[in-house]
């Protein structure tokens, strides 16, 4: 497997400019000749319709949900980063760049980081100018607060709902072209695999998830805008519908899939209870700001919160931490809630969790602006578990939320097939081995906006315009594979469902590959998983046929994908010997119980490559080189 | 706790439609009224019968997925709250849950709770945007905005485009949604050029998809999980009659 990076070699404040020289250009007339599939209608994939749409493009655009504005970007709450500096605090371009690539573990590519944060300011610019409704001050100008893993004020954010602005914002843009009909909008459909043509992606096979049928969609590039694998551990703080499927298919095809051992947990979330839960809730990481985190100093302790004195309480974080205390990145925050859970100082009976307090917030600001500041999300809180954070602190544990692992993809986004680019979370680009908050939704912007319309024409330049046909027998293979596979779900006819199943699994590498791995469990986890999914082809009961609208088929299908996926990530977190960002592996640890990297024989992104169905996966490397942020140990100390 | 389940059950847009019970289902008071739902599939799926279909994915209440007429109610008991985010703790031990698809012409039935909600997306594609072409945007702080017509066109683009208000409505009106994003676009200085524009466009498409006429019932506002106040119905109503009296011939 070949993997160039194509990034720009020189100075890097120039890379990106200078690239977008070099590369070459559509003429506008001819790109209304061109036409582009793009799978997902989340940030990434609805702006990149829209944006290309603009351009003249001819795009057709696919979700899984029954409208393009429900894509799971909408559930993201804290904010987004840009390096404009209006605090006046020291941030700059270079410093959001930095923060990045520290706050990554240095596991990410720096040509793209760099890029990532030119870009900031100008989505910035844009949503604003598409109505998304950020927070402002009393004078009228843009508001911002801190988020983890920076020591300035970068994160621009509307209420605790800036995902589903930006979304929104993005569904409009892409809502107009749909109605001048440059964009044709395909909802209720799911990617079933990737059509491969002479080694050029071409075109995809859907399911119509009402109607059942198969159909053959042809294009002259295709985009995965498909999001993360969360979901692998069952429960998550993703939706309910994100799945591997889209980017395991083109797995399958030939593109090489990065880092999947990297992903991330986020340590604010509402602790799990019982054996019926079906997904996790996120509190906002912008809750740190105010909020302190806490567990009583004695092992046992299980009085009500508000009894228990000042002097008994333990800000852990804040006193393992000074320098940056509640604020420190998601794995940090996530370690030390799991080893005080550990060592006994649980706050929830029969569970486990941490204090999250507004008590001295309120004292400082008063309810009211802590109630501007966070009221939907203390809100929310009330409602699940019907506690309100005024009275008594939150409980949260550390839950999966992201997956910074991804189909591989060079700096134009294009993975290691021809003409299938990956974008937003779909991607491994950008976060290395542990994302900061409020950079998904920038990058995920980043990529839909800014980057993919330029670097698409690229490769688009080369190709003859309607080239490819859904008469090749590419796609007829396709189809078939598809078809046989729908088939052989609906007819095993087992007692099981699949969701049992997903259960099983997801138990199993949130045991072993969730947020503390050993050589020994992952092992263990590797001669489990094809053992389940053994039983799960045997098993697993899907009612109903394939030619009608069908959620157990649906649900089989993905969980099918996981049962695959799982054992390729368990084996990244395996052949990784060392700890960074939210790969954590307790042979690997600082006397202090700090990730310990290695430098030596870990700076480079895995790669894995598909093999065939009977070989494991083969692991390649992109070595990552660091000509300006020069790996140290991370201290947040 | 154990409850009984009558749930609306349709193979088929045309097909005719019955309610099938599922009696003595037990739930926990924590869980959520879709993990209830939940615990029902998973039994009928692995007795071989077809699952309850419905709608849902972030169930955190943002995305708009969700949606049932709960005992008569849209997104079932308590204000301010989508399905997802109601729990059983709402019930009592023994109760009879009658659940039933959103309805309303507008909004054919799918299958079982799931309904065809694209008309939403219609009436936004007929002008519930502010063109701003990617690239040309301003310096995002040239033009300050007011935090308090900052804050109001907020409060009306909280909208989930979940269809409660629909549902909830007896004349099946999708004014509150409408007006929502009029009022979003509409009161931000963005948004002006195509303000009046805009508010025609999108209460004709409304017109067009079968949406019934607003008669100011207040079913709408009761109903929305995201608390749409009716005054930007009023607003909307403003902008439709000077958009008439400005606007073409």
């Amino acid at each position: 497997m070949e993997l160039q990076s194509r990034a720009p070699e020189g100075p890097i404040e120039t890379s990106w400019m200078r690239h977008r020289q070099a590369i070459r250009l559509v003429n506008p007339a001819n790109k209304r000749k061109y036409h582009v599939i793009v799978v997902g209608t989340g940030l990434a994939g609805a702006s990149a319709s829209a944006t290309l749409a603009q351009l003249g493009y001819n795009v057709s655009a696919f979700c899984f949900q029954d409208s393009p504005r429900r894509a799971h970007s909408i559930a993201a709450q804290g904010g987004i980063n840009a390096a404009k500096n209006y605090q006046n605090d020291g941030d700059s371009i270079y410093r959001l760049f930095y923060d990045t690539v520290k706050g990554g573990d240095f596991r990410a590519r720096e040509r793209n980081v760099y890029r990532l944060a030119q870009i900031s300011v100008d989505i910035i610019d844009q949503c604003v100018a598409q109505g998304v409704p950020f927070a402002r001050e009393y004078g009228g100008l843009l508001s911002n607060r801190s988020f983890g893993g920076a020591l300035v004020s970068r994160t621009f954010y509307a209420r605790g709902q800036t995902g589903q602005q930006l979304l929104i914002g993005a569904y409009q843009a892409l809502s107009e072209q749909i109605a001048l009909g440059k964009v044709k909008m395909h909802p209720r459909t799911e990617l079933l695999d990737v059509v491969v043509v002479d080694g050029h992606a071409k075109g995809i096979i859907t399911r119509d998830l009402v109607t059942g049928a198969i159909r053959r969609h042809v294009a002259d590039a295709v985009v995965l805008a498909t999001g993360g694998y969360g979901n692998v551990f069952y429960l998550s703080t993703n939706a309910k519908g994100c799945n591997v499927t889209a980017t395991w298919r083109a797995y399958k095809r030939g593109a090489g899939f990065a880092n999947p051992c990297f992903t991330q947990i986020h340590p604010t979330c509402i602790p799990v209870f019982g054996d019926h839960q079906s997904k996790l809730t996120l509190m906002s990481e912008s809750l740190r700001n105010d909020g302190r985190v806490w567990v009583p100093k004695r092992v046992g302790d299980i009085r009500p919160a508000n009894q228990i004195p000042e002097e008994e309480r333990d800000y852990y974080l804040e006193r393992m931490y000074p320098t940056f205390g509640n604020l420190v990145p998601r794995d940090v925050a996530s370690r030390a809630a799991k080893r005080m859970c550990d060592e006994g100082h649980t706050v929830v009976n029969g569970g486990l969790g941490v204090f999250l307090d507004f008590r001295e917030a309120i004292q400082r600001l008063g309810r009211k602006v802590v109630d501007d500041r966070y009221g939907n999300l203390f809100e929310m809180y009330e409602r699940i578990t019907g506690e309100s954070p005024f009275e008594t602190p939150m409980k949260i544990y550390p839950a999966i939320h992201y997956t910074m692992g991804g189909l591989w993809v060079d700096y134009n986004l294009m993975s290691t097939v021809n003409g299938l680019y990956v974008i937003g979370e779909a991607n491994f680009s950008d976060h290395g081995a542990n994302r900061l908050g409020a950079s998904a939704l920038m990058q995920g912007l980043a990529d839909g906006y800014f980057v993919l319309p330029y670097t698409i024409g690229d490769y688009l330049a080369t190709q003859k315009a309607g080239g490819a046909s859904v008469d090749h027998a590419a796609f007829a293979d396709a189809e078939r594979e598809v078809k046989a596979r729908i088939d052989r779900l609906v007819s095993t006819r087992g007692k099981t469902s699949a969701d049992t199943f997903h259960r099983e699994v997801g138990q199993l590498v949130w045991d072993k590959c969730g947020m503390a791995r050993t050589r020994e469990g992952l092992r263990e986890a590797i001669a489990k998983i094809p053992e389940i999914r053994e039983r799960f082809w045997r098993d697993v009961s899907v009612p109903g046929s394939g030619a009608t609208t069908n959620q157990a088929l649906e649900r089989a299908g993905r969980v099918a994908d996981f049962l695959e996926f799982a054992e390729v990530m368990c084996r990244d977190a395996l052949e990784r010997e060392e700890s960074c960002g939210g790969h954590f592996r307790e042979e690997y640890q600082t006397p202090d119980g700090e990730a310990l990297r290695d430098d030596v024989a870990f700076a480079h992104s895995a790669v894995w490559a598909y093999d065939g169905p009977d070989r494991p996966a083969v692991r390649h490397t992109e070595q990552l080189q660091f000509d300006y942020v020069k790996p140290s140990q991370r201290s947040y100390k | 706790m154990k409850v009984n389940v009558r749930v609306w059950r349709q193979s088929g847009p045309d097909a005719q439609g019955a309610f099938e019970d599922f009696s003595g289902v037990d739930v926990l008071p924590d869980m959520s009224f879709l993990e209830m739902l939940d615990v029902i599939n998973v039994k009928l799926e692995a007795s071989g019968s077809e699952p309850v279909c419905f709608d849902s994915d972030c169930r955190e209440g943002i995305c708009g997925s969700c949606g049932a007429v709960v005992n008569g109610e849209a997104h079932g008991p308590g204000t301010r709250s989508t399905l997802c985010q109601v729990h059983m703790r709402s019930f009592k031990d023994g109760d009879t849950i009658t659940v039933e698809p959103f309805r309303a012409k507008a909004f054919p039935v799918i299958r079982d709770l799931m309904v065809d909600r694209s008309a939403f997306d219609k009436i936004i594609q007929a002008g519930g945007f502010i063109t701003a072409r990617t690239g040309s945007a301003p310096e995002a702080n040239a033009a300050p905005i007011g935090k308090q017509v900052a804050d109001e066109a907020f409060d009306a683009a909280t909208c989930i485009g979940c269809g409660a208000c629909v549902a909830a409505c007896p004349n099946a009106s999708a004014m509150l949604f409408v007006s929502a994003k009029v009022s979003h676009l509409g009161m931000l200085p963005q948004g002006q050029p195509q303000r009046l524009a805009r508010v025609e466009d999108m209460v004709a498409a409304m017109d067009a998809a079968g949406f019934g006429a607003c008669s100011n019932h207040g079913e709408c506002e009761a109903a929305c999980p995201k608390g749409i106040s009716l005054k930007f119905i009023a607003r909307l109503n403003q902008d439709l009659v000077q958009a008439a009296f400005t606007r073409r011939s």
